[in-house]
């Protein structure tokens, strides 16, 4: 929604005063949005002592410290970690879009037994949560020897981002006309180059907004991580971060500094999506 | 350029049937429109030769080869659609020479296709835009260029004209035209609009519900309509149709009486009907005159369109309604004025109660408007 309102553009004088409470309220999420990650962008750069002290106070020049920083990249495996993450988002979200703008497109353009029983399903799998599955999910991942590996988990980000990634390209592929197919079959295009050559350079817009919306539980996850993958070569980052709480005492410096880092990499992959949203929601003035 | 047949075509959707077995023959280089009311299966017969759409009986042959369930690609056709379906993500070349590269052809032989194509056009400027930086008449442009770089056997258009404003429409008229004169193509090509049939058509295909009701050249259709739907749609402003009674049938004359009690005579041949018969009663409406002597109507002008070189009047003629006339621009006549014209017994139609036209003896066939 955020992301929607920029581009509602500016009204009229006379909707000054529906357009401050607009803003009040955008301006209002935002604070609520922002505030948890900005306690823990702050404490990040704080000595333990005024983490406690003072929460929602600035680093002054007593209590900066990199401390947190420096165990997080030198004790642990963080590299690692966030490649590992970064692994695990991109090929996930890549297939997603992928395999969800083919399923899209094929449910919406062609006829055959089964659509309407794929499209149900589909829809079921947006209905219910994937982790209601776990235990099949992990049994399944023991019997295919795929435990521990990063494999299991963009499988299982697949299985969880595809109906939703259906859903909404399925919308977007109504919406491109007809004629465009049809001209290019006229123009002795095959099935295969009309999706990847017509019909996936019109879905760019639609497919930002699927990315943006399947990568962050991707990022985030820490249960499938935990089940599937916890050792620790395939660690993702939300579950090495774990590795500094314990059950008596909690490294704070080190959660809140790993967590920091953990942001600016999916960070750059929303700038990135974004733009493209951006890019595809101006420029979509298709005839 | 080839010749198109379609023998029997049937097209079926779901229990609606929509074309009812469409005869039709298209020599090489014909150019072919098929016109008819929104609903009477044009498109869907044009979506039928290009393999659109499956047919469901009978036969098509594009050059002697029996086509039916081939590709559109393996047709060897090329369509324009009414909304230029051109590739939004792809510059104008890029649209033009899309279909070429996909099938292969090298990158020289594909530029040389477009770039003459583009001068063919006059859109070789215009190759670097975007299709949403063009205006409607370039965008018709850059679709018809696409059509030609393939050399298709055949032209398909369906309604290429039909979002382009009033002038820009006559003027890319003119040119398709000129185009097809150049090009020698064979064209099949969809429209509503009647001038658009009459002014580009070799040959008009009039349909209506599901069948051809009639084939002919465009001057045939005009003046030998063979049904009174042909005649109504062929002609603008519409022929004006009148209820009358046969009151003498005869091999050359017929005499005919109005609602009204006038008494109309006309040069048709009426001898298959009896005395009574019920008869529709066509006149066109720039063969009625002002001046004319033979079956003198009279009546009061409710409205008059001036489009300067002529006007149409239309005139209340009390009990059968109200009449259109063309005549010409300069007359002096005023709403409320009271107007008698004529028209001459050879100018007039007549259609039996099925619709079908009765044969006109010594008919006029000048299309000249007697003003």
């Amino acid at each position: 929604m955020k992301l929607l309102n920029r581009f509602i553009p500016s009204s009229g004088m006379r909707q000054v005063p529906k357009s401050v409470t607009v803003h009040a309220v955008l301006l209002a999420y935002t604070v609520i949005a922002l505030f948890p990650i900005i306690v823990v962008v702050i404490n990040a750069f704080k000595e333990r002592r005024a983490i406690f002290r003072d929460p929602l106070d600035l680093p002054d020049s007593d209590s900066f410290t990199l401390v947190g920083f420096q165990q997080v990249l030198l004790r642990s495996d963080f590299g690692l970690y966030s490649w590992n993450s970064l692994v695990v988002t991109i090929l996930a979200v890549g297939l997603v879009l992928l395999l969800g703008a083919m399923a899209a497109w094929a449910l919406t353009e062609y006829k055959f037994k089964g659509n309407l029983l794929i499209t149900f399903l589909f829809a079921m799998g947006i209905m219910i949560p994937i982790r209601l599955g776990t235990v099949s999910i992990l049994s399944l991942m023991v019997n295919l020897d795929l435990v521990n590996t990063l494999t299991a988990l963009v499988l299982v980000y697949i299985a969880q981002g595809l109906p939703l990634a259906v859903y909404i390209l399925s919308e977007f592929v109504r919406t491109i006309p007809k004629e465009l197919t049809e001209a290019a079959r006229c123009d002795s295009v095959s099935e295969y180059k009309i999706f990847f050559c017509v019909i996936l350079p019109l879905l760019k817009p639609a497919m930002a907004t699927v990315a943006v919306f399947t990568m962050i539980p991707i990022w985030n996850d820490l249960w499938f991580p935990l089940i599937l993958a916890p050792g620790e070569e395939t660690r993702t980052i939300t579950l090495g971060v774990q590795q500094f709480v314990g059950q008596y005492v909690t490294d704070w410096n080190s959660v809140l500094s790993a967590l920091t880092l953990a942001i600016v990499p999916v960070l750059i992959l929303y700038t990135i999506f974004s733009r493209q949203l951006i890019r595809g929601l101006t420029s979509g003035a298709v005839k | 350029m080839a010749s198109v047949k379609l023998n029997n075509i049937k097209k079926r959707f779901g229990d609606v049937d929509v074309l009812h077995g469409i005869d039709l023959d298209i020599k090489d280089g014909e150019f072919v429109v098929l016109i008819g009311e929104s609903g009477c299966g044009k498109s869907t017969l044009l979506r039928l030769l290009s393999g659109l759409e499956d047919i469901t009986e009978g036969d098509l042959y594009i050059d002697d080869e029996r086509v039916n369930g081939r590709s559109p690609a393996k047709r060897g056709i090329a369509m324009v659609f009414q909304s230029y379906a051109l590739y939004p993500h792809m510059n104008v070349f890029k649209n033009m020479a899309f279909g070429l590269k996909i099938s292969g052809k090298d990158k020289a032989f594909v530029n040389n296709k477009v770039m003459e194509a583009a001068k063919k056009l006059k859109i070789d400027h215009l190759l670097e835009r975007l299709p949403r930086e063009l205006s409607g008449g370039q965008r018709q442009r850059v679709a018809i260029g696409r059509a030609i770089v393939r050399d298709p056997k055949v032209f398909l258009f369906d309604e290429p004209l039909s979002n382009l404003d009033a002038s820009l429409r006559v003027q890319t008229r003119v040119e398709l035209g000129k185009l097809h004169q150049e090009l020698k193509a064979t064209v099949v090509y969809v429209t509503h609009d009647q001038v658009e049939a009459m002014t580009l058509g070799d040959k008009i295909v009039v349909m209506n519900k599901g069948r051809v009701e009639q084939v002919g050249a465009p001057l045939d259709l005009y003046h030998h309509p063979k049904t009174q739907f042909v005649a109504g749609f062929i002609g603008s402003p519409k022929m004006n149709f009148l209820k009358a009674k046969i009151s003498q049938s005869g091999a050359e004359n017929t005499q005919l009486v109005l609602e009204s009690g006038r008494v109309i005579e006309a040069s048709v041949d009426t001898s298959s009907l009896n005395q009574g018969d019920i008869v529709q009663l066509g006149m066109r409406p720039e063969h009625m005159a002002l001046n004319c002597e033979s079956n003198i109507v009279e009546g009061k002008v409710t409205l008059i369109e001036h489009l300067g070189e002529l006007s149409y009047l239309y005139v209340d003629i009390g009990q059968e309604g109200e009449m259109v006339l063309k005549v010409d621009g300069d007359n002096q006549h005023q709403a409320g004025d009271k107007i008698t014209f004529g028209i001459q017994p050879n100018r007039l139609y007549l259609f039996d109660h099925q619709g079908k036209a009765l044969t006109r003896v010594n008919a006029h066939t000048s299309a000249a408007i007697l003003l």
